[in-house]
């Protein structure tokens, strides 16, 4: 016989006049391998079919399901019911915009962040269909993918010190990027124009070195290392500004 | 009535809807993308292993050129697909992997010197050029006759992705993410846009557009158990079908993968066994090579499948709670190949199963996967039956992968189809002007806000929506699987038209207010039962055996009666689709054969019996 786990979920449909925050709690016979996406889908259809939340690709590959899970953010659909306590407490990710239950709206939120980074490639070449690709170093590649396997989650933003205090700050997501562009040779930017995207208080210096993005980061990104870098580049970027260097 | 106007309305944000998006915008019209998800977490993301496109950059891969990708692909497909679209298809595959390098792909590269590979559980040694340093590499894929996938790490998908979404944010391409149509507004000749439902508020608003791209991807949660996302239900193919005009095409034709993870059909990828892991057994021995001499673990997706699940049925499967499977092995591949190369698998066996790869076997077995089948279009991507509608990847049945794809070939079809229909579509807007009928507009917004609150209100009856969409998934699970049979296939029909009547009495539990997930399935269900019923019917017409295709009471593949595409229409008011039929190919490049793996019976176009 498998535990009774008892679920606590904040529950408010904005859009209904009858609706106001509140938590409802639901029972559920844990199985084998319970994941929190089976047992949230468990509920939807078999108690209530009106509990909102978001999930996609329910294999830790799309960011779509990060919640707050017992206090700390995570991706549902990779959390198995046998690492919680019987109580499982489920919020909404604080910072975004609730659209209902246990679902946010971060749609909005990241195309506005990839528009301030420029996460683009930014070149003044043209490409000709008929060449062979530039070359790159395989071990620059993998480096940069390295970077490159943020989902884009949120957990990281909802986890962070300063981005619940400060809605302009871009959180560690923005910032990985833009290393992740810094580490490409492809990207002209030079060193000033990155500073200008991050070199502020919104940005690398807004940072309060809690770390808590190191932690929680579902696809376990080297975020405290990018953030050190970040910060001294910048920083010393600052200084070559300060007294005109070149 | 709230109304958006643009040049190019793009259902869906994946890879093949972003890609025609940006087509169009760099030639100056202005596009909008419809997602139901925010567009980077579309199921585009989930695909791992990689690109087929024959650089032939990589020791491997020396010699490879457009006419052997080809090739591959037409024998892949069993003869079954058009091949002026996959002679496109292969000549343009270069060009576009170039393309998303020059966009920002971190493509793993040419490493010169000696390394080792795994083929078959033993080690092989390769020597990679200098002369190729930096140059993208490739890995192997099942069905291929040189290394051509071409990669990052397993999370290609997820690179591409991201690299095409960064290019649709430089360009500044609207995306309206949780946005679901769930009606083509059309006069029956002409397609003028969508009625959208806003999956924030709930709200219906009208999409006007010259041009109308259908690029959902592919239908596969119609099955129980199925390594898609939950949301491939097919939205794209049920507003099309609903036209009663548009075909969807060889509805028959889905793709089961050799490697789902047991219990919970997550994917993990060819590339594994491309990289050199092997299949056991419930002995742990090696089974495929007994079948496949040649291909062994790297025959085509359909016939590993069904290999596997005759293994099974041999009885030298696994025993579990949750059904009997197979082993895949990759241990042998070593830990800095799997840290390196198989990241995602590491991490989906970790966190899914307890299991780490690099010590441990993972249960597999095959589990559904993908759509051949989608909106049939012409070889610009120009849906039959209506003008300014197109559809493209996985959504449409442009018809390169017959009846069965090639692994890495379905990211590959993303971004080439997204390319050549793209400039279709230019072509197609330079030239093209439309009158919107707003009378026309209006009664489409009144006909599904009527229909939705006749669920709300229950006026048809009371019907659990998730109880109708299980017995449909258990009904194809069970009847409509890898193995086909004439009996199976007719009570699988007869069921689901007893479940397309109850589909018609669904009524909400809830109250539908604003962004109510039940109201978005009931919206649907009928749709989903319709293709469901497109799939068996016509699986149950096709006495023979193709690709995926594989009946056990029609067991040959038959050139002389079978060299044609189903075309699923669904008339109003009907309880069971129209089907015709046209001829697979206009040109045959490549006349039908043997494809050299999997059990080959063949009756051939002038009715000669080849084969056991």
């Amino acid at each position: 016989m498998g535990r009774r786990l008892k679920f606590n979920i904040f529950r408010y449909n904005p859009l209904d006049s009858d609706s106001s925050p509140h938590t409802d709690t639901f029972f559920l016979e844990e199985t084998d391998s319970l994941t929190l996406f089976i047992a949230l889908t468990q509920i939807r259809e078999g108690q209530d079919p009106s509990l909102q939340f978001d999930f996609c690709c329910r294999a830790g590959i799309c960011g779509s399901c990060a919640m707050v899970i017992n206090g700390r953010p995570g991706l549902a659909c990779k959390t198995l019911t046998k690492e919680l306590p019987m109580e499982i407490t489920l919020m909404p990710l604080p910072v975004f915009k609730l659209i209902g239950d246990l679902s946010v709206d971060t749609g909005t939120w990241f195309r506005s962040m990839n528009d301030k980074v420029g996460s683009w490639i930014h070149t003044e070449k043209g490409l000709d269909p008929d060449a062979r690709e530039e070359r790159m170093d395989n071990a620059l590649a993998e480096e940069i993918y390295e970077l490159e396997r943020c989902v884009e989650c949120g957990c990281c933003v909802a986890s962070c010190g300063t981005a619940n205090m400060r809605e302009d700050f871009m959180g560690a997501v923005a910032l990985n990027r833009i290393a992740r562009f810094m580490l490409d040779p492809r990207d002209e930017r030079d060193e000033r124009e990155y500073f200008q995207v991050i070199g502020t208080d919104e940005g690398i210096f807004g940072c309060m070195g809690l770390l808590a993005c190191e932690d929680i980061c579902p696809k376990n990104l080297p975020l405290q290392d990018q953030l050190g870098i970040l910060r001294r580049k910048m920083g010393w970027s600052a200084v070559k500004h300060l007294f005109r260097f070149k | 009535m709230e109304t958006e106007f643009c040049d190019l309305l793009c259902i869906g944000a994946g890879l093949a809807g972003e890609r025609v998006a940006v087509e169009a915008a760099t030639a100056g019209f202005q596009a909008i993308c419809l997602s139901i998800v925010p567009p980077r977490r579309s199921h585009s993301s989930a695909a791992q292993g990689g690109m087929q496109a024959s650089l032939g950059s990589c020791i491997m891969g020396d010699g490879d050129n457009t006419d052997v990708h080809f090739k591959d692909t037409i024998k892949g497909s069993d003869w079954g697909c058009d091949q002026e679209v996959a002679r496109i298809f292969a000549n343009t595959a270069p060009k576009a992997v170039r393309e998303m390098a020059f966009w920002g792909i971190p493509w793993n590269r040419v490493v010169p010197g000696n390394s080792t590979y795994f083929k078959g559980g033993k080690k092989f040694e390769k020597v990679e050029s200098s002369e190729n340093e930096g140059l993208i590499t490739a890995r192997d894929f099942g069905g291929t006759a040189k290394w051509r996938t071409c990669y990052t790490s397993d999370g290609t998908g997820h690179t591409l992705l991201y690299t095409m979404d960064n290019k649709v944010v430089e360009l500044g391409v609207k995306v309206h993410d949780r946005m679901e149509a769930i009606s083509l507004i059309h006069d029956g000749e002409t397609c003028t846009g969508a009625v959208v439902r806003c999956l924030k508020t709930g709200n219906l608003k009208a999409y006007l557009a010259k041009a109308t791209l259908i690029a959902t991807g592919g239908y596969g949660k119609i099955y129980r158990e199925s390594t898609n996302a939950v949301i491939n239900d097919g939205g794209g193919a049920i507003i099309a079908l609903d036209t009663g005009i548009v075909p969807i095409g060889n509805p028959e034709a889905i793709q089961f993968h050799p490697t789902g993870i047991v219990p919970t059909n997550i994917l993990v990828t060819e590339g594994c066994r491309g990289d050199g892991g092997t299949l056991l057994d419930v002995d742990e021995k090696r089974f495929m090579h007994e079948y496949e001499p040649e291909k062994a673990e790297l025959a085509s997706r359909d016939v590993v499948s069904r290999w596997m699940t005759h293994h099974i049925r041999e009885g030298h499967g696994v025993k579990s709670p949750y059904g009997d499977h197979l082993w895949l092995d990759i241990r042998h591949l070593g830990k800095k190949h799997i840290k390196t190369k198989l990241r995602e698998v590491e991490e989906i066996c970790n966190n899914f199963l307890g299991v780490d790869p690099i010590t441990q076997l993972i249960p597999v077995r095959p589990a559904q996967h993908y759509t051949m089948a989608g909106v049939r279009t012409n070889k610009d991507g120009a849906a039959y039956g209506l003008k300014g509608l197109f559809a493209a990847g996985e959504a449409a049945c442009w018809d390169m992968h017959g009846f069965n794809r090639l692994g890495g070939n379905s990211l590959a079809e993303t971004i080439v189809a997204g390319k050549v229909i793209g400039e279709k579509i230019v072509e197609f807007l330079k030239g093209y002007d439309v009158a919107f009928d707003t009378g026309l507009v209006k009664g489409a917004m009144a006909r599904d806000q009527e229909r939705i609150n006749r669920f709300v209100s229950s006026k048809d009856g009371h019907e659990n929506v998730y109880d109708i969409r299980n017995a449909m998934q258990d009904e194809l699970m069970d009847r409509v699987g890898i193995f086909r049979n004439g009996k199976d296939l007719q009570k699988a029909v007869d069921n689901l038209q007893e479940i397309y009547e109850r589909a018609q009495k669904v009524g909400l539990r809830s109250n539908g207010v604003g962004a109510n997930p039940e109201l978005g399935l009931v919206l649907k269900i009928q749709g989903m039962v319709r293709l469901a019923l497109c799939v068996s019917y016509a699986a149950l017409q096709r006495t023979e055996s193709r690709g995926c295709h594989a009946r056990e009471d029609y067991e040959a593949r038959n050139d002389r009666d079978w060299l044609s595409r189903t075309l699923a229409t669904w008339k109003e008011g009907d309880t069971l689709p129209t089907l015709d039929y046209e001829p697979v190919s206009k040109v045959m490049e490549l006349p039908p054969g043997s494809r050299g793996y999997g059990a080959s019976k063949i009756i051939s176009q002038d009715g000669e019996v080849i084969g056991a």
